[in-house]
């Protein structure tokens, strides 16, 4: 059985704009050759800390941003290959939910048409009232009132919002959706309800989430499989349970006792330059279990369900 | 929103309303022919015959300040459709293409922005020929970059928001993001704009008349009613005010206009209600 997402090495650059007019523009890489798999109806979980490369990750994955090196493979498609034809027929089957509610639904349009767009741009044969009769039913499957597709974005509150967002993504009924960070914007009961709606929808629909956030206790929520992120590598990946459970990455372990309890302090020293990590290991400055060879050579990614890109795992 | 903000959007809109209307009516009705030339009467005084009384040549003020309306506004009009209708598609390419598109388009607005706008206008009057249709292209033409820039300003921010990016893993192209997300939320900026682009235009098109280039005799406008009436200053200053205050109430009127509907349309303030 083939895999409904496969990423293989995937490299994301970005230029900086010049120091002077004749020097050359620096570089930032943010993403080093990232390898993922999912899949149909999985749910995989990026962690990881603010500029790790999260949501360059999730936007290159819809194909918003090209790679410098690397493929995303679609149910056997290479985004990066098709025809722009060929890409927007693909972009039936992932959509996205993103971060801030009140950023994501353009102000100007009543809520029926803003989650109707993928039917409108990507199944021009959709007649006006089989559209109208699909944006009811999904509005209803996101726990929304009909008459919601009457009223406008400000309308609602911010988890409704979500809902919202949530229900254009699956109106063309995409086999996976990007989640990039979507209850990290609501308070935590409404983040509750609407995990809990995002995990009815996978089982009801057979989609599959890349759910991608900071949040660790979200992530456990929600997926069954985690990969943990850091300065564009992987660092840890396998069974969410697992993982959280028994972490092998000194990184791993940081983040999850970094998770603020009364009565203990945060563990989780700032980050130092990002030069500091051109050999060797990328944690190895921040690292406790640092040793000689960590600052030589980078650690691979072990093989296994439950691999850790480390010298000496925990 | 305040009453005092209010009052001026309400009085803007009203002188702005009046003139628009005095403009149409001249169309179709003005008391005596604008350009009926009557020795007999000229120079008259206020009177009930000639409300505004009559020019050097015995023509009546009032119907060649109802002609110039119509003059003017038709000019200005065009003059902002032209420089809206090539300006906002423009900015609107660069926002939505960025890199080079971006900066080849608005160096050649900082350009342009680098003469200074009613002598450019001038010049090309005087090379084209002076003339309604020029004046209306000389200015029209330097309302290209301001429009290309107010729009490139306020798309460039929203191509950064996640409707947009929604909009593009929905498949939706550069172009139908700009005409269904882009260009629906910067409606009210450009209609602002376009106000006060108006009334600058209207001053140029008086300019543009005052020193020969605009609107040609017999046509009435009210730039080269203010030069007719420069020469019988002493004798007959009411002839220099007529046109003067016409000119700075649609001015002032379209200022007031454009400045309330910024306070209304700004989201901003908006949300708060």
């Amino acid at each position: 059985m083939t895999a409904l997402l496969q990423v293989e090495n995937l490299v994301r650059r970005y230029t900086l704009p010049r120091p002077r007019l004749f020097a050359a523009a620096p570089m930032l890489t943010v993403l080093h050759g990232i390898d993922l798999q999912m899949p149909r109806g999985g749910s995989l979980g990026i962690v990881g800390e603010s500029g790790s490369g999260k949501s360059t990750l999730a936007r290159t994955v819809l194909a918003l941003d090209r790679p410098q090196a690397g493929r995303v493979v679609l149910d056997g498609n290479d985004l990066f290959a098709l025809s722009r034809p060929e890409l927007r027929a693909a972009r039936r089957h992932i959509q996205a939910v993103f971060q801030d509610p009140y950023g994501s639904l353009d102000p100007r349009l009543r809520v029926g048409r803003i989650v109707a767009e993928p039917v409108a741009a990507l199944e021009p044969g959709a007649g006006t009232a089989a559209r109208r009769e699909r944006v009811a039913a999904i509005l209803n499957a996101v726990g929304l009132p009909g008459h919601a597709a009457e009223r406008y974005p400000h309308e609602f509150s911010g988890g409704q919002r979500q809902r919202i967002a949530i229900a254009r993504a699956l109106i063309t009924r995409p086999a996976l959706v990007v989640a990039d960070e979507p209850v990290s914007a609501l308070d935590v009961s409404v983040q509750a309800q609407v995990l809990a709606l995002m995990r009815d929808l996978q089982a009801s629909f057979g989609l599959a989430w890349l759910f991608i956030s900071h949040d660790l206790s979200v992530v456990r929520g929600i997926t069954a499989q985690v990969a943990v992120l850091y300065r564009g590598r992987i660092v840890e990946q396998g069974a969410t349970a697992e993982v959280f459970a028994r972490p092998m990455h000194p990184y791993t372990r940081a983040l999850i006792d970094a998770v603020p309890r009364i009565g203990r302090p945060r563990a989780l020293p700032p980050p130092p330059p990002a030069e500091a990590a051109l050999r060797g290991c990328a944690y190895a400055a921040r690292c406790p279990q640092r040793q000689a060879r960590c600052l030589t050579e980078p650690p691979a990614l072990s093989a296994g369900d439950h691999a850790a890109a480390c010298h000496f795992p925990l | 929103m305040s009453a005092w903000r209010s009052a001026g959007l309400l009085t803007g809109a009203a002188i702005t309303a009046l003139m628009v209307a005095v403009a149409l009516v001249a169309l179709v009705w003005t008391p005596y022919p604008p350009t009926a030339i009557d020795i007999p009467h000229k120079l008259a005084g206020l009177s009930a015959a000639h409300p505004l009384g009559t020019d050097p040549l015995g023509r009546d003020v009032l119907s060649m300040l109802m002609a110039g309306a119509h003059a003017s506004l038709s000019v200005a009009l065009i003059a902002v459709v032209v420089g809206a209708g090539l300006g906002v598609p423009l900015g609107a390419l660069a926002a939505a293409r960025g890199g080079w598109m971006d900066d080849a388009l608005m160096r050649a607005a900082d350009l342009a922005f680098a003469f200074p706008a009613l002598l450019t206008a001038v010049m090309i009057t005087a090379l084209a020929g002076p003339g309604a249709a020029n004046a209306m292209l000389a200015i029209g033409i330097f309302n290209i970059p301001v429009f290309a820039r107010v729009t490139r300003g306020s798309a460039r921010g929203l191509w950064q928001r996640d409707f947009v990016l929604a909009a593009r893993t929905s498949g939706r192209g550069d172009i139908a993001i700009t005409v269904l997300h882009i260009l629906p939320n910067i409606a009210a900026v450009l209609l602002v704009q376009a106000t006060i682009q108006f009334a600058l235009a209207i001053v140029a098109e008086a300019g543009l008349s005052y020193v020969g280039l605009g609107t040609q005799p017999p046509q009435p406008s009210w730039g080269r009613m203010l030069n007719d009436a420069q020469t019988y200053i002493f004798r007959a200053p009411l002839l220099a005010v007529f046109p003067g205050a016409a000119i700075t109430l649609s001015v002032l009127g379209l200022n007031l206009l454009g400045d309330g509907l910024q306070d209304l349309l700004d989201p901003r303030v908006r949300r708060q209600r």
